[in-house]
Order: structure tokens, then sequence, then C-alpha cells
């Protein structure tokens, strides 16, 4: 009897000691880059189809964060509207209303830009994402992934996407990628190339809008 | 000569070289037989001595748990069976109470209704008056002979019709007499009756005291036959805690299944409470985990409070309680389950406003716009169905102190008997891999043998003619010894 009753004292202590809870975070942090460039802009429709979904399917606690890619993007100027959904489910979802009535309010007011910084855009969101300490963090691109650039700025140096998943949503064809296929098709490769590089955990295309439960599926 | 060609003495000739090894080998073989033997035969009883030790070890742990499993379930049983004589008793005492405590009052009643009876039937044994004097008179003038006198016939024709007008008189006067008794006999007719039905109800009370009387005897034999340790016994008290086992675990299972429900009910409220983006483990959400704890402690809730009811009997402590003590830990107990059937009720309310926000946010947030489903008392029926489940519910868990306890005292005895018999069934392999390893080692020396079967022939060739010579001299001693006996 004393023999069970020291084991269970050390249970307990044992649990004690371990804090007694899973340290990990179980959050998601999602990064929504918008493409605004050129005719692209047009799509924001889709952007905001996306948002909606992802507003609908993140859960207290996680953050969501929706910035938009410019000729410049690595600026805090570039983000439309950021949160953190409280762990309340009720106090989240009056945050997620408040954050669909700022995405609709920018829908309305969309201009193009001359030229896409997508590089930017991602430096700048895993900054973010690495600030919330979410588990799981994702940057949704939602561009045809054709970067240009000005001739002053700079990209072409290696970026840290460490333990970040990269998802490019809505990758439209151009009109050259219908002329030659491959353009398209290296353009991707390119981009998936330098994403693995820069330490991503994980890259995937979803052009069917239909399927975008796939964002938070584990491949 | 190749590196696979060493061992050959004839490297021209394989056959001649390994039948020359082989002789070779032999012949070692056959100089090391007895200690290879020796060998085997030791390896033999060092795998087989320690297994057919542990067989009989466990085979003695094996009945040391049945004699204890039968101890136990003997106590048990002694105690439930002395129990359930007790509440026999009880029962009795309160029927005796009851229905034997107006004995006297109607023993009365009825005393007073056979005197009654008697007396009435005095009356009706009265005999009619006797007749008049003058019947001797007129026996005597019966008895004057008729000579034709005129005088004496008239005489005669006087008393005749005297008496035949007495006659009718009397003949009236008895049946009024008979008539009378008829009537009162027919006012025996309710007295009967009353009787009759107040001996029916004493019978009646009689037979249920009887058969309650024969239950006792039977708890009595069966408690006759546990403090007699009989085997019957035993057996009987196994096969009820088998059964009890399989009814407590359908109804525990039952009540998970209510659990489970509850669980639903209250984990998503939970999460306005204690946040929903802690974990405990991986999977393990902290909300999830404060709605367990409230299960749990309303189940311990509804423990304590079957035990300060004294329905069931897990905690001896509380049973010793005094009934001051333990009417305030009803009390205490009842009032806090209340509290916590309100609390569930409450989150049960607040899972369906939940609910029906993230039903509005993902409507506002669907690019196709469904219509809205109509807002009548329709729709507040899953609500009311909720929110009574979640006060229902706790109350519902509170019996499961029940079979749990007979679930706890079951599970001891079957758990024994399974323990003993999977004990028993180990000590049984045990013993047969020990015998295996005997035989094996005894099959190898066998096969030993056979492979150095030509040196074996050689000596049985050489020793045979020794034997027999030391057998016919053994024999002739053997003679020679019965002929000295019989001289």
């Amino acid at each position: 009897m004393i023999q069970r009753l020291f084991l269970a004292a050390l249970l307990l202590v044992g649990m004690a000691a371990s804090g007694c809870g899973d340290s990990r975070s179980h959050s998601n942090a999602v990064y929504m880059l918008v493409d605004t460039s050129g005719t692209y802009a047009q799509e924001a429709g889709k952007a905001q189809v996306i948002i909606n979904y992802l507003l609908g399917t993140l859960q207290a606690g996680d953050s969501l964060m929706v910035a938009r890619v410019t000729s410049r993007s690595f600026s805090e100027k570039d983000i439309i509207a950021k949160v953190t959904f409280d762990s309340r489910p009720s106090q989240a979802n009056a945050q997620k209303r408040a954050f669909k009535d700022q995405i609709d309010a920018y829908v309305k007011t969309v201009r193009g830009t001359a030229y896409t910084d997508i590089t930017g855009g991602l430096i700048q969101g895993a900054q973010f994402l690495n600030e919330t300490g979410a588990g799981t963090k994702t940057i949704i691109i939602f561009s045809d992934m054709q970067e240009e650039l000005d001739k002053v700025t700079v990209r072409n140096f290696p970026i840290s996407l460490k333990n970040i998943r990269i998802i490019a949503v809505n990758v439209v064809k151009l009109k050259t990628d219908n002329v030659d296929p491959r353009r398209y098709l290296g353009r991707l490769d390119a981009w998936q190339k330098r994403v693995e590089g820069a330490g991503a955990s994980e890259w995937r295309v979803i052009n069917d809008l239909e399927r975008l439960d796939a964002i938070f599926s584990k491949s | 000569m190749t590196g696979s060609e060493y061992w050959m003495v004839w490297p021209d000739n394989t056959a001649v070289s390994v039948l020359f090894l082989l002789l070779v080998a032999m012949a070692f073989l056959y100089a090391a037989r007895k200690p290879v033997h020796h060998l085997i035969g030791s390896l033999g009883f060092l795998i087989s001595g320690p297994l057919r030790i542990g067989a009989r070890w466990l085979l003695a742990a094996a009945n040391d748990m049945t004699q204890r499993n039968k101890a136990v379930l003997l106590a048990h049983g002694r105690q439930e069976v002395g129990q359930r004589i007790e509440r026999e008793f009880e029962r009795l005492g309160a029927m005796v109470t009851r229905d034997l405590q107006g004995y006297p009052a109607l023993q009365r009643k009825l005393l007073d209704e056979i005197t009654r009876v008697e007396e009435d039937y005095k009356k009706c044994g009265e005999v009619p008056p006797p007749p008049p004097d003058w019947v001797e008179a007129v026996t005597a003038m019966a008895n004057v002979k008729s000579t034709g006198n005129e005088m004496v016939q008239k005489v005669l024709g006087e008393i005749n019709r005297s008496v035949t007008t007495i006659h009718d008189k009397a003949l009236a006067d008895y049946r009024r007499a008979y008539e009378t008794r008829h009537k009162i006999l027919e006012g025996f007719m309710p007295f009967w009756r009353s009787l009759d039905k107040t001996m029916a109800q004493v019978d009646k009370k009689l037979t249920g005291l009887q058969d309650s009387t024969a239950a006792v005897d039977g708890h009595m034999a069966k408690y006759e036959q546990i403090n007699a340790k009989t085997d019957k016994a035993e057996h009987a008290l196994t096969v009820s805690a088998f059964t009890q086992f399989a009814i407590a675990f359908l109804v525990m299972a039952v009540a998970s299944g209510g659990a489970f429900i509850n669980f639903k009910l209250i984990a998503l409220p939970m999460s306005e409470m204690v946040g929903a983006g802690d974990y405990i483990t991986g999977s393990l959400r902290t909300s999830e985990v404060a709605a367990l704890v409230i299960i749990f402690v309303e189940a311990s809730m509804g423990l304590f409070l079957m035990e300060a009811l004294r329905i069931t009997h897990l905690f001896p402590r509380i049973a010793n309680l005094n009934e001051h003590m333990r009417h305030r830990m009803m009390w205490i107990a009842l009032t806090l389950l209340v509290t916590l059937a309100g609390i569930e009720a409450a989150l049960a309310l607040m899972r369906d406003m939940l609910i029906a926000d993230k039903q509005a946010l993902l409507h506002s947030l669907a690019t196709v716009q469904q219509a809205a489903a109509a807002d009548g008392w329709v729709a507040r029926i899953p609500t009311a169905g909720q929110m009574l489940l979640g006060f229902i519910l706790p109350f519902a868990l509170a019996f499961v102190a029940i079979p749990l306890e007979s679930l706890i005292y079951s599970t001891r005895t079957v758990g024994g008997v399974l323990l003993a018999g999977l004990v028993r069934t180990l000590a049984f392999v045990l013993r047969i891999l020990g015998n295996l390893a005997r035989r094996l080692s005894r099959v190898l020396i066998n096969l030993y043998d056979v492979v150095i079967v030509l040196p074996l022939l050689i000596e049985h060739l050489v020793k045979a003619p020794r034997v027999r010579a030391l057998g016919k001299s053994k024999r002739g001693g053997d003679a020679d010894e019965l002929r000295e006996q019989s001289r």
C-alpha cells in the first residue's frame, strides 16, 4: 500500500516537474501576400475568397496577416490588415468580422502597381511569422509569380524561410506562358528551388480555388 | 591446392578423403563419448531444472492465489449475504409491526363477533313452551270408554273443539317463534361475512410473513454454506461475481456514452473560459481537459452522495460518520451537484450561442449567400434540449457509483480468477518446456550414438564374448547356489 502511494506521489511530482503541459505552440500563423501589380490587380476578388476561407478556418489563438505585393514590398505600410485572434471563440469571431470589413474596404480601393516585389514580401512575411511564435507558419502568395523589379531594388541575395510553408495560390498563366508553357513551369520550378533553398518546410501550388482545404493539409 | 581443398588428405580423391576424415572424427567422437553424453545431459538438466522449479513455484503461487481469492470471495459473500439477511429481518420486523400491531384489536373484534354469534345462536336454540297441564286431563278423558252416552259424547265433542282451537293457537305461536329465529339467523350473515373477511386478511398477512421467513431461510442456508466454506458456495459466488462484472461493465459502458455526450456539450464552451489555444499534450486542449475534470468532479460528487445515502459502501470513513455529519455531507454533495448541473446547463446554452455565432460568421463569409433559417420556436427546441440534457446528465452520472462499486468488487474476483488461470497456464508452459529440454537432451545423446555407430558396433563385437563368458560363469554360480540351497 505504501509502495503504491509512493508511486502515485512520484507520478504526481513528475507531472508537476514537467510543467504538466505542452509548451509547444499549436497555433497557426498565416501571412498572405496579395499581388496588385498590373493586370493581376483585377484578381483581387479571388483574393477576398481566399481570405474569407482563412477567416472561416483559422481558430482562436491563430494569427492572420494580409499584405500587398507592390513595387517594393519590404515595408510595414504594405500590410493591409493583421490580427491575432483572441483565445475566446466569441471574441475571435468578432475580430474576424472586423478583419473582413477591413479587407472588403481594401478590395474596393485596390490599385495596380508598376513592379512586383515578391521577395521583399516574403522577407517581411517571414519576419512577422517568426515573431508570432506560432507552431505552424504559412506564407500564401496570391500572385502569378512573375517577379519584376525596378533597377534600384536589390533582391538577389539569400533569404531565410526556415520552417515556413510557402503556398502559391492562383498562379495564372501569362500570355507568354501560353506561347511557351515551359516558361510557366520553369518559373514555378525556379521559385520552388529558391524557397526550398531558403529553408522552407514545404512548397505547394494551388490553382483550383475549390481546393483551398489543401492550404492546411499536411503533405 | 585451392583454398577450399586444404582439408583433403588426398586431394585427388575426395571420397577417400571424406571417408578418412569421417573415420578420424568418429574415433575422436567415440573417445569423447562419455564426457559429451555427460555434457548434453547436464545441459538438458541445466535448462529443464530451473524451468521445472519455476513451474512448481508458479503452481504454488497460483494455489496460494486461489486460496486468497477464495478467502476474499467468501468474506465478501458473507458480508453481502449478512447484509441481505439483516435487510430481510428489517423488512420482516416492519411487516410484523405494520400487520400484527393491530392484532389485539383484531382479536377483540373477532371475540365480539363470536360472542354475538353465540348469543344469537342461543336465542335460536330456545325450545317452544311446554304443553299446558291440562294435557294430562285430556289424556284421562281420552281414556274414558265411549258407551254411546250422549252426555259423554257431548263433553268429548266440546273437549275436541277446545283442543283443536288451542292446537291451532299453539301451532301459530310455534310458527311465529320459528319465524323470529329465522330472522335472527338471517341477522348472522353480516357477522359471518365480517368474520370470513377478517380471517382472510389474517391469512394473507400470515402467508406474506411465511414467504419472508422462507426468503430468510434461503439466505440463512446460503450464509451457512459460505461459513462452511463449501465449494458449492464458492462456485456460486464466483459465477455471481462474473455476472455482476458483466452487468456492471455494460452499465459503465452506457454511462461512458453519457459522459462522452456530456463532454461534447461542454468542451466547446469551456474554451471560452480557459482559452482555446492551450494544449496539455500534442492533441489534447486544456479546455477539453477542463471539461473532463468537470465531468469527473460531477461523478465524484455523485459518488459521495451515494455514499452519504448509504447506497454504496466504497468509503468506510463516510459510512462510519455519525448521522449528523452524514446528513451534512449528503446536503453538501447534493448542493455541489445541483450547482454543477446548473453550470452545465449554462455551458450548453453558451455552446449553442457560440455555434450560432460561428454559423452567422461563416454565412457572412460565404460567397454564395444562403437563405437564413427561420428563427421560430422550433429553432429553440435544440437549445432547450441541450440545456435540459446538460442539467440532467450530471444526476444520471451520479448513479454510476452503483455499477462502479459492483465493478470494483467483482473485478477483484474476476481478476483474481483470471490471474490464477494465467499463472497456471504459465506454469504448464514452463513444465512442458522443461520436459522438452530434458527429452531433447536424450534425443541428442541418441543422435550422438547414431553418428558414432561404427565404433560402437566394434565395441559391441569386442565386448560380446566377454559378456557371454561373464554371463555363463554367473549362471553357473547361480546354479551352484541353488543346489546348495536345495540340499
